[in-house]
Formats: structure tokens, C-alpha cells, sequence
């Protein structure tokens, strides 16, 4: 692709708006919102470009290759293919949702924190759109601290040992992650090779069983965590309810989605032959993940712990259709990325709009909000069901697509998996009814004749949500269409794949 | 022709959008103006922007009686007044009223219905005209709007197929559509959430529609969940009703679990077959082993069991019946609780190659009919009698379909959904005319004022009890004459004793509601008045087919003209051998040789069958009217002092509710709490002692930091020497 740039300037219109920031007077929140603002729509826009990609040209367009480390075969290499493409798009959307969502809910180091976004808006898309492994790690490494800030300044009463826990666990995750990336990158330049990092390399190497097994056990650690997956997602909960919406926003709607991604991207592709080894464990994992969140779910008295334990629900289908490595199971986990990017970011910034008027999501506060703010139960409505898989709102097709796949894998995976339809619909219904029927507690009553509907903003930000959770359901063809030439490509990478010597589940 | 096909649903999808947009500046409700409500719940539907009323708890039927419905009102509009302290003259009034309360010379307008209704009438007429090209010019018609989802294989298109089975239901879905929206004028006048209820009626036409006329199982699905969304959202109309809020929510979970065998058997299909489309499944099913078909056909059974409230997963339509009447009448009789009916029915090649699920099909179908029928004799509710009755009906259809008598079941499904939406509708005018009451007990000879009510009401009870000319007794007598040629006796004799309880129960309806004396308050009495003319209408028209259909379509028994219309559609039934229930070894296939003669068998089983509903018609007289004491002297009589208890369980739905609330909802939440006490415990206590471990190592291996170079160039090579080491025997 000649001409522009077009990823580094998605990638870096976020840091230039940081480094304007720090021009702009700090007590100028007005200003400093709208250059922040602006920044993230300049990504947005840029974003937009990669609409244009051709599905049927080659695998990743919008190429960049620059030299940056050469010493250690390192460079600055950029580009999409369908999959990243579309996750890219996403994180655009949903930073300028949180951006703007943000606008009047916070009011202390105003600057501070749309530089913080801004940052963070940086680490996600380097990531998605890396095609060198190191890129990748430094990358990673940047989303990770500003989240970190996000909830440690920014967040609720317990957020410093939110954030601890948050960093120890992603960090111990990343760290792991740089020893695989180390690993293969060295095994590769062991046999004779040019030492590099490229991923297209990489990928073309026939690694030992040793290193399969090893470098993908600590992706998958790394991964996993950020995904996150049973038992490794204790860090999510306790980070949702201690960020601020914008947080719990992007957390739930881009972060997560980089462990998914990075499976995708580099785990399974990488190292396929261990891949498909250790699938089976990894399904039964994430099959627990789905029904066991779905349960811990059910029980949550805070509105925000509920969607975040519906999360670790969600993201066990990312997870189980990502390891049955047929079309329908990986093109359904990619779709159940985006998906729930969108559903679990309006859910949460639907949370933070009642929360914004009375600090508090307790379950039991609530009731009978539907007779003041219709508005507001509507929409909730609107995704409760495209949460709990409504067919013609999003959330149908993926998980429709990842339970199909897992049927074609194995039958009893797909019943086991598919009794969440039952469960989600009683979780998400019964929370919907306490808060939104019958009449309102005692407690809400307080707040009654203060309550106000969605606002202007609010709806500013929640109509880009609104149209996709429907569009996407509706009419999901032109993202399938993206994914399906991705997936077609790790289904070649594992096929025949299997470990000969370290392959105890074979 | 094909785009007009598509207009069907896509026409009251566009009448949902219109009334979510601009619905609600259609409406006009004075703050302060209190349109009169139809019936009880109706006093807990109006939003006042910021008053007391949102936090009062619904008054429950028994307060309601205690004082009488119009206090009720009056103290509702109290709260609502409040400052101004002016209550209306006329309020109390307000029942002797059809449909308006004037509050200061403001009058509540309503208008959002003109849209929504008027686009389901052109719906109507498009069907109406479908159904005619394809009954009686033979065509079928195809339409691929677009391709869906397309996953490597697995490709599904947003298409329609009508064909003859699709005509049928569409011919009942689409009428008593359009009547429902017409009652729904009158019905829901003076409800605030006028608009929103024509909004969820459209989409719930718009959901069946797509249903009914898919053209693959996918397809099938998601009419089938949005139908149920919109269930969801039309019991819980009146959400401030706990009891309301509370049945919504049942209804769709209960569903779900149907659904879950429902979706799992599509996706089986798919695996199987690489297809969902109607036509290549039904082509390709053959080839599959009995066990897969039988698989598939049971999962499949499963969804239709939930979504047509057979047992066991028959809980959520009394329940439903928290809703509105009018959406009693359409979706919880006419419409909606068919689509099991219809799946099955569809799917009737699966179902034919898979003798275990026939047989399941039909045992579940006469149970439910026992079992429903028997809960319907103790109601007091009139609406829980329709419910119950709904129930066991539903089940005939299934006992039908298990017994591959396929056309029987569509032809009881097509009479049942327009009696049954007649009396549900009839049984809203009921509740509206006595000021909201709905249990029969404090009911009584309201044919003195309720005339085109009550005649029409009685003219469904006929067909419900399958008196002879009415279409009930035609399509009822069919599958029980289909059960006996087929050789299942023993589901002949069980449905022929459900036959007389359904005679029954309707009467006794009948006669608790319209005869003998007026039990409620003598207040009441005097405002009670035939209902408006949009509600009395509808009632009259759909009197029309309750009278003509089974003489049109069931004459003769057995071969009337359903059966050539229907006939390119279902597959007879290629198994042979006996089941558990048919006492004719090897025969289970209809014998194409046997003719219906009048003066012959079955001649002899109308005669039979219109007896019993005598029967059942003349102890409801005897019990109900001339001697209302024998119910319970007959309770008494029953030996071993069984009587009682026997009237309780029926009474307590048989404590099916109960079980399920102590076993799936308690026991759901204690498992839950178990997990999350398992996850904030176990799990995260692991995570918090590993940071406690870590921390404590830290502080002991802290005094390793001496500050001494020599003793870091120790460790570091130590260090490195271990990485070489390791690297050389691992890796390598």
C-alpha cells in the first residue's frame, strides 16, 4: 500500500493528542476534552480507511516495514489482515465512546486522564496491528500501564488493591510472554537463520516439540490471563467494579479481546502442533468458564460484578471456539470478540449512568426504574438481549457460530456449552427485572425525584452502539467476510498439527 | 408476487418502528387526566412523571374486592391529583364509561394504533391473497431476500417459503393478528402504555410471521426467540406488578430450556446433513441412521414442548397469563404457543423416520391432555381455565402428530386458534364489563348485560367442547377417530374421557360466569355494560369460523379438504411395527382402503364423541345451575377420603410450581452462591496467598541485598551458569 501511513497514523494521532495536551492548560477542561476528543477521532477516521480492505488481496494490507533495532532483528513492521482490521476498528470506536462518555463524570485530573486514554488507546492498537513480535510485546507492555492508572487515580474505594492484583497478574503474564517470544525467535535463528522477530517469519518455522510445548504454555498463561480465563480471572471482577466507566469500557470491550487476539494471532499460529495438543484442556476450561460464569453471574449483587462475571462467561466462548479450529467455531469466537466489545461496553456504560446519579449499582438499590427512565430500561433492554443471544442482535451470530463448531467438534462440549442459554437468560433477566419492575426500593426512592433519562451525551455515545448491535446482527456478512480468510489460515496452520513427543493428550 | 411476500412481516416491523419513533406523540395523556381502565391491572399503569403512585405496590385482588374496583381508582387518582386535591365527579363513574374519563375538559387521544393496525391489515390482505394462490392455485413460493450468515459451510439465507402448511397458519396468524390489534383500540384504552403495547404487538406479528414463513430451521429460531422476546415483553406489560415482572421472566427461561434442546437439534441437523434449508434436510434425512434422526427429532421435540407449554415445561402460560387478554388471545392461545405444533409438523419427515420420538410425541401429548384438562376443572380464574384449556388442546395436537395423523393436528390447530382467541377475547370483554374481575366465583349472570358476549362466548364453548357442527367437534373427533384406526386404543379411550372433562370445564366457565346469580359486589353490577364495539366486533367475526370451519374443511370426517390441501406436505409414516399403545401389531399406517361412513365405525365414533361432550355439557348444567352444592358434595363422596386432597392438588396446579421453584430456582441460587463462595475463597484465596507467599519471600530474601558488588557478581554468575545449563540439556 503506497501512500499514506495509514496505520502508524491510527496507531499514533492518540500520542500526538497526548503530547498536545501537555501544551494545553490543565484547568481548561473544556479544551482539554476537546482536544482529546479530536485526537481520538483523527484515529477513528484514520481507522476508517481500513474498510477498504480487500478480502480477497493479500493476507495483511496496509503495510509498514521500517528498520528499528537491526542489532537484534528487530522492526517496525505494521499491517491487518481482516481480523486485526476489524479489531482495530472496534478499539477506535469504543476509545472515542469512552472519551466522550467521559465528559462530564470526571471531573479531578481532568488532563491527566484523557492523556491516560489517550495512551492506552496507543498500547491497544499497536498491538492489533504489530506484525513484529517484539512491536507486539513493547506494545502490549504500553496498554498495560495506563489501565493501571486508569483504576489506581481514577477509580472506586478499593482500587489500589484492584490494581494491584490487575498488574501482578498481567505483568507475570507478559513476562511469560517475552520469555515464548525470546524462545521462538531464538530457536528460529538457531537453526541458521537471520535472527528476527518478524511474525511472517516466525510462523514459517517447524519448531521442536520442546519449544512448542513450552513457549506455548507461557502464551498461553500470558494470554489467558488477559482473556481471562478460568481460574486465572479473579483479577476482572475486582477490576470492573473498582474502574470508572470509561475503564470498565475499554477493559471489557479491547483489553480482554487482546488475549483473544493473541491466541489468534500468535499461539496458535506459532506454535500450532502444541496448540492442538492442548486444546482439549483448553476447551474443558473454557467450557467451565461459560457455565461458571454464567452461574457466578446469577448471584452478584453489584450490577457491574454481574457483567463482569458475565464477561469471563462470554470470553469462555472466544476461547472454546478458538480451540475446535474449524470455520464456524473460530470465525464465531473473532465474531463474539466484537460482539461483545459492543454489548459489554453499552452494558457498562449503561451502568455508569445510574451509577453517576446515585454511586451505587447494588441489584437490591434499584427497582422500578422503567417508570422513570424509560429511556434508559429500554436500551438496557436492547442489550440484555443482544448480551444473552437474541438472534438479530449481535451476540446471536457468534455464539450461535462458536456452539456450532463446538457440535461439529464434539457433541457433548456443545450441550454442556449450550446450557449458558438458559443461565444467561436467567441471570441477565433476573437482574433486568430487579432493577427495572416492579417498584423502586426504599432506598432508590431518595433518588427518585432527582433520576434523569439518558442525556444528550450519553446518547451521542451510545448511538454508535445501538446501530452496530443491530447491524451486526441484522447484517453480519461484511465482518464474517473479513474473518473467514484469518480463520482459513489457522485452520491450515493446525491442520495435521499435534505434537509427536510431548503430546500427552494425544 | 415474491416482494409482496416479503411486505407480510416486514409490514408490521416497519408498524414497530413507527410506533417506537413517533408513537408516543400520537398519544395524549393529560398529567392529570386518568383515562378509565379496562380492568384491574390497569390501575397500576399510569406513569406520572414524579408522583407517588410509582412506589405503591400493586393492590392485590383481594384489597381490590375488599373495597371495590373503583375505590381503587379513586385512591390511585388521589395520589395523582395530589396538590391540586381535585378528584373528577364522574371517576367513580369511570366503569359506567366506554373509554373516557374527562378531567377538566382534557381528553385523553390516542392514535398511535392507526399505523400499526393499518399496516397489519395490509399484512393481512397480502396473506389473504398468498393464501388463496396457494391453496387453490396450487403454487408454492420461494423468496431469498439475502444471505444471513455464511461461515465456510455453513451458509443460511434470509428466505421465505409458503407453501401449504405456511398458508395454514398464516391464514390464522395474520386474522386473529389483525382482530387482536382492533380489540387492542378499545381493549387498552386509557393505559399510558397504549403505544408501547402496538409496538410490541407489531413485533410480536412481525416475529411470528418470520417464523411461520422461513424457509429453514435457522430461520425457524429466530421467529421462535423473538417471539419470545416479545412474550417477554407483553407479560410483563404491566411490570409494576410483581406477579407481572416475575411471569415475563419465567416465561422466556422456561422457553429457553426448550430451546436449548431445540438449538442443539439444528445444529445436530447441520452436522449431519451441511444443510438447514427445509427442503435439502427433509430430502437428505433418510440417509442418517435411526438413532441421529431420533436424536434430532427428540431435541427438536424439546423446543416445541417449551414454546407450546407441554409438560413438563407447561408452567409459564398460566402464569402468562399476567398479560393483557388480548395477548392471552393471541399469543398464549392463537398464535405463538402453536409454533411447537407447527416445528413438529414441519419436521414431519424427521418425525416419520424416528419411531421413539412419534412415541414420545404422543405420550406427551396425552398426558398433557389429562393432566392439563384435570387442573382445569378446579380453576377459578377464568383466564386460568382458557390457560389450562389451552394447554390440553395444544396437547391433542401433539397426541395427533405422535401418531403421524399430521393433518388432523393442523386442521385442530387452525379451529382451535380462532375459538380459542374468541374466547379469550371473550373472556377480556368479561373482565372488563365486571370492572376488572377475574374470578369466576364473584361472577355471575352477566348474559343479562353482556348479550353479544355472551353469544359469542357460548358458540366457542361449543367448539371447545366439541359439540357436533362446531369446528372443534370436527377437528377434535378427527384425531380421536385417526387414533382408533390407527389401533392406539388406549390414547383413543384417554382422549375421548378429556373430550367430556374439556366439555366440562367450558361449561362450567360458562355457567359460573353468565348464569345463576351476580356474586360480586352489588355496586359493580350496576356499572357492568356490553363492551366497546372495536372489542364486541372481533368477537363476532371470529364466531364466523368457529361456526363454518369444520364444515367447510372437516366434511367428511377424516378426508374433508384440509386433507387435499395438505396432503404434498406431510409424509406418511413409513415405520411398521407396533408401540407401547397400539394394540394392532404392525399397523400404524393409515389404511388407505378404510373410508369414513356415517352409518358405519365412524359414524359410530362422532356419536360417541359427541355424547360425551354432552355429557360433560349436562353435569356442568347439573352442577353449576341447578344444583350448585354437588361439586362439593361429589369432592366428599370420593372414597377414601380422597376427594379433598385430590381437589387440592388440582387446585395447586399439582404442585408441578412448587417443585420447580424448590428444586431450579433454590437450588440454582445455592449452587451460585456455592460457586462464588468457591471463586472469592478458593480461587482468589489462592491468588491472595500467592501474594502473601511472595511478599514473605520478598522480606526474607531482602536481607540477600547487601549492597556488596562481589556478592551480585556471585549470583550473577551463578545465574548465568544455570540458563547456559539448562538451555543446553533442555532445549537442545
Amino acid at each position: 500500500m503506497d501512500g499514506l501511513p495509514i496505520l502508524t497514523l491510527i496507531v499514533f494521532s492518540p500520542l500526538i493528542g497526548a503530547l498536545a495536551l501537555l501544551l494545553v492548560p490543565g484547568h481548561n477542561h473544556r479544551a482539554v476534552r476537546w482536544v482529546a476528543l479530536a485526537a481520538a477521532l483523527a484515529s477513528l477516521g484514520f481507522s476508517l480507511a481500513l474498510l477498504g480492505y480487500d478480502p480477497a488481496g493479500a493476507e495483511f494490507q496496509f503495510r509498514e516495514d521500517l528498520p528499528w533495532i537491526e542489532a537484534f532483528g528487530m522492526r517496525y513492521t505494521l499491517g491487518v489482515d481482516g481480523l486485526s482490521a476489524v479489531l482495530v476498528l472496534l478499539t477506535t470506536l469504543l476509545s472515542v465512546v469512552a472519551m466522550f462518555y467521559s465528559w462530564d463524570p470526571i471531573k479531578t485530573r481532568v488532563k491527566e486522564y484523557y492523556v491516560t486514554l489517550l495512551l492506552l488507546m496507543v498500547g491497544m492498537l499497536g498491538v492489533f496491528v504489530s506484525l513484529d513480535l517484539f512491536l507486539f510485546y513493547v506494545f502490549w507492555e504500553i496498554s498495560l500501564i495506563p489501565m493501571y492508572l486508569v483504576i489506581g487515580i481514577w477509580g472506586g474505594p478499593r482500587r489500589v488493591y484492584a490494581t494491584v492484583k490487575f498488574v501482578i497478574y498481567t505483568l507475570v503474564g507478559s513476562l511469560l510472554m517475552l520469555v515464548a517470544i525470546l524462545a521462538v525467535a531464538i530457536a528460529q535463528a538457531g537453526a541458521g537463520n537471520p535472527f528476527t522477530f518478524s511474525y511472517e517469519v516466525l510462523r514459517q518455522f517447524a519448531y521442536t516439540d520442546a519449544i512448542q510445548a513450552f513457549g506455548f504454555i507461557a502464551f498461553f498463561l500470558a494470554f489467558a490471563i488477559k482473556v481471562p480465563m478460568w481460574p486465572l480471572h479473579t483479577w476482572l471482577p475486582d477490576a470492573h467494579v473498582e474502574a470508572p466507566t470509561a475503564g470498565s469500557i475499554l477493559l471489557a470491550g479491547v483489553l480482554l479481546k487482546l488475549g483473544g487476539y493473541g491466541f489468534l494471532r500468535f499461539a496458535i499460529p506459532l506454535l500450532p502442533d502444541a496448540a492442538v495438543s492442548f486444546a482439549p484442556i483448553i476447551i474443558g476450561l473454557a467450557v467451565i468458564a461459560i457455565l461458571y460464569g454464567a452461574l457466578v453471574a446469577m448471584v452478584q449483587p453489584d450490577m457491574k460484578k454481574l457483567v463482569a462475571y458475565s464477561s469471563v462467561s462470554h470470553m469462555g466462548f472466544v476461547m472454546l471456539g478458538a480451540f475446535v479450529f474449524n470455520q464456524q467455531g473460530l470465525q464465531g469466537a473473532a465474531f463474539t470478540m466484537i460482539s461483545h466489545g459492543i454489548t459489554t461496553g453499552a452494558l457498562f456504560l449503561l451502568v455508569g449512568i445510574i451509577y453517576e446519579q446515585t454511586h451505587d449499582r447494588q441489584i437490591a438499590h434499584m427497582g422500578g426504574l422503567n417508570a422513570r427512565l424509560p429511556h434508559f430500561a429500554a436500551m438496557f433492554g436492547l442489550f440484555t438481549f443482544a448480551s444473552i443471544g437474541l438472534p438479530g442482535l449481535s451476540g446471536f451470530v457468534g455464539e450461535f457460530l462458536v456452539i456450532l463448531g463446538a457440535f461439529a467438534y464434539n457433541g457433548y462440549v456443545a450441550a454442556a456449552t449450550m446450557l449458558v442459554v438458559i443461565a444467561s437468560a436467567v441471570y441477565m433477566l433476573w437482574m433486568f427485572q430487579r432493577v427495572f419492575f416492579t417498584v423502586p426500593s426504599d432506598w432508590m426512592r431518595q433518588w427518585w425525584p432527582a433520576l434523569r433519562d439518558i442525556n444528550r451525551n450519553e446518547w451521542i455515545a451510545l448511538s454508535p452502539l445501538i446501530v452496530l448491535v443491530v447491524a451486526l446482527g441484522v447484517y453480519p456478512g461484511p465482518v464474517l467476510e473479513l474473518l473467514a480468510a484469518p480463520v482459513d489460515r489457522i485452520i491450515e496452520a493446525v491442520n495435521g498439527a499435534g505434537l509427536t513427543a510431548f503430546g500427552p493428550w494425544r | 408476487m415474491e416482494l409482496l411476500i416479503a411486505l407480510i412481516p416486514a409490514l408490521p416491523l416497519a408498524g414497530f418502528l413507527f410506533a417506537v419513533l413517533v408513537g408516543p406523540r400520537l398519544d395524549h395523556v393529560p398529567i392529570h387526566g386518568h383515562g378509565h381502565t379496562d380492568d384491574h391491572h390497569g390501575t397500576d399503569t399510569h406513569d406520572h412523571e414524579v408522583d407517588d403512585s410509582a412506589f405503591r405496590p400493586v393492590p392485590t385482588e383481594e384489597e381490590q374486592r375488599a373495597t371495590s374496583p373503583h375505590a381503587g381508582h379513586a385512591d390511585d387518582l388521589a395520589n395523582a391529583e395530589g396538590a391540586d386535591g381535585v378528584i373528577p365527579a364522574d371517576l367513580s363513574d369511570g366503569l359506567g364509561q366506554a373509554g373516557h374519563v374527562t378531567t377538566g375538559g382534557e381528553r385523553p387521544r390516542y392514535r398511535s394504533w392507526i399505523i400499526p393496525t393499518l399496516f397489519v391489515g395490509i399484512s393481512w390482505l397480502i396473506s389473504m391473497a398468498v393464501f388463496v394462490q396457494v391453496i387453490f392455485g396450487g403454487q408454492v413460493f420461494e423468496v431469498t431476500i439475502y444471505e444471513w450468515i455464511a461461515s465456510g459451510d455453513f451458509v443460511i439465507n434470509i428466505s421465505f417459503l409458503v407453501d401449504e402448511l405456511t398458508a395454514m397458519l398464516l391464514l390464522v396468524v395474520s386474522t386473529v393478528g389483525l382482530l387482536v390489534h382492533i380489540y387492542s383500540i378499545g381493549y387498552m384504552d386509557g393505559d399510558r402504555g397504549f403505544w408501547r403495547f402496538f409496538a410490541y404487538l407489531n413485533l410480536f406479528m412481525f416475529s411470528m410471521l418470520l417464523l411461520i414463513l422461513g424457509d429453514n430451521f435457522l430461520m425457524l429460531y429466530v421467529g421462535w426467540e423473538a417471539v419470545g422476546l416479545c412474550s417477554y415483553a407483553l407479560i410483563g406489560f404491566w411490570y409494576k406488578k410483581p406477579s407481572a415482572a416475575g411471569a415475563a421472566k419465567k416465561a422466556f427461561i422456561v422457553n429457553r430450556v426448550g430451546d436449548f434442546g431445540f438449538g442443539l437439534g439444528i445444529m445436530m441437523i447441520w452436522v449431519n446433513l451441511g444443510t438447514l434449508s427445509f427442503r435439502e434436510v427433509f430430502d437428505q434425512i433418510g440417509t442418517l441412521d435411526v438413532t441421529t434422526i431420533t436424536v434430532i427429532a427428540l431435541l427438536l421435540f424439546a423446543g416445541a414442548v417449551g414454546k407450546s407449554a407441554q409438560f413438563p415445561l407447561h408452567v409459564w402460560l398460566p402464569d402468562a397469563m399476567e398479560g393483557p387478554t388480548p395477548v392471552s388471545a393471541l399469543i398464549h392461545a392463537a398464535t405463538m404457543v402453536n409454533a411447537g405444533v407447527y416445528l413438529v409438523a414441519r419436521a414431519n419427515p424427521i418425525f416419520a423416520e424416528a419411531p421413539v420420538a412419534m412415541w414420545t410425541v404422543a405420550i406427551i401429548g396425552v398426558f398433557t391432555a389429562v393432566f392439563a384438562a384435570a387442573i382445569a376443572l378446579t380453576q377459578n380464574d377464568i383466564k386460568k381455565v382458557l390457560a389450562y384449556s389451552t394447554v390440553s388442546q395444544l396437547a391433542y395436537m401433539f397426541f395427533a402428530l405422535g401418531i403421524g395423523a399430521w393433518t388432523a393436528a393442523i386442521f385442530h390447530l387452525v379451529s382451535h386458534g380462532f375459538f380459542k382467541g374468541l374466547l379469550f377475547m371473550g373472556s377480556g370483554s368479561v373482565i372488563h364489563g365486571a370492572g376488572g374481575e377475574q374470578d369466576m366465583r364473584h361472577m355471575g349472570n352477566l348474559r343479562a348485560k353482556m348479550r353479544w358476549t355472551y353469544v359469542t362466548m357460548v358458540i366457542g364453548s361449543l367448539a371447545l367442547a366439541g359439540i357436533p357442527i362446531f369446528s372443534g367437534f370436527f377437528s377434535k373427533d378427527e384425531i380421536l377417530a385417526e387414533a382408533f384406526n390407527r389401533g392406539y386404543l388406549v390414547f383413543y379411550v384417554v382422549g375421548t374421557i378429556v373430550a367430556a372433562m374439556t366439555a366440562f370445564y367450558t361449561f362450567r366457565m360458562i355457567f359460573m360466569t353468565f348464569w345463576g346469580e351476580w356474586r360480586g359486589p352489588a355496586a359493580v353490577w350496576d356499572h357492568i355494560h356490553e363492551s366497546a364495539p372495536t372489542i364486541v366486533a372481533p368477537l363476532v367475526i371470529l364466531a364466523v369460523p368457529t361456526v363454518v370451519l369444520g364444515l367447510i374443511l372437516g366434511i367428511p370426517p377424516e378426508e374433508g379438504i384440509i386433507h387435499g390441501w395438505l396432503e404434498p406436505i406431510f409424509h406418511d409414516v413409513t415405520y411398521v411395527g407396533a408401540l407401547p399403545g397400539s394394540i394392532l401389531d404392525g399397523y400404524n399406517q393409515r389404511d388407505e382402503t378404510h373410508h369414513f361412513e356415517l352409518f358405519g365405525l365412524g359414524g359410530l365414533l362422532l356419536l360417541v364423541g359427541a355424547s360425551v361432550a354432552a355429557a360433560g355439557v349436562f353435569l356442568a348444567y347439573r352442577w353449576y345451575v341447578q344444583r350448585p352444592e354437588s361439586a362439593a358434595r361429589f369432592v366428599e363422596r370420593i372414597p377414601l377420603g380422597l376427594g379433598p386432597g385430590m381437589y387440592r392438588a388440582s387446585a395447586n396446579k399439582y404442585y408441578v410450581d412448587d417443585i420447580y421453584q424448590l428444586v431450579w430456582s433454590r437450588g440454582g441460587v445455592l449452587v451460585s452462591n456455592a460457586l462464588w463462595w468457591f471463586d472469592a475463597k478458593v480461587i482468589d484465596g489462592a491468588v491472595n496467598g500467592a501474594g502473601w507467599l511472595a511478599a514473605t519471600i520478598g522480606g526474607a530474601l531482602r536481607k540477600v541485598q547487601t549492597g556488596r558488588v562481589e556478592n551480585y557478581g556471585l549470583g550473577i554468575a551463578a545465574g548465568l551458569a544455570l540458563v547456559i545449563l539448562v538451555y543446553a540439556t533442555v532445549v537442545r
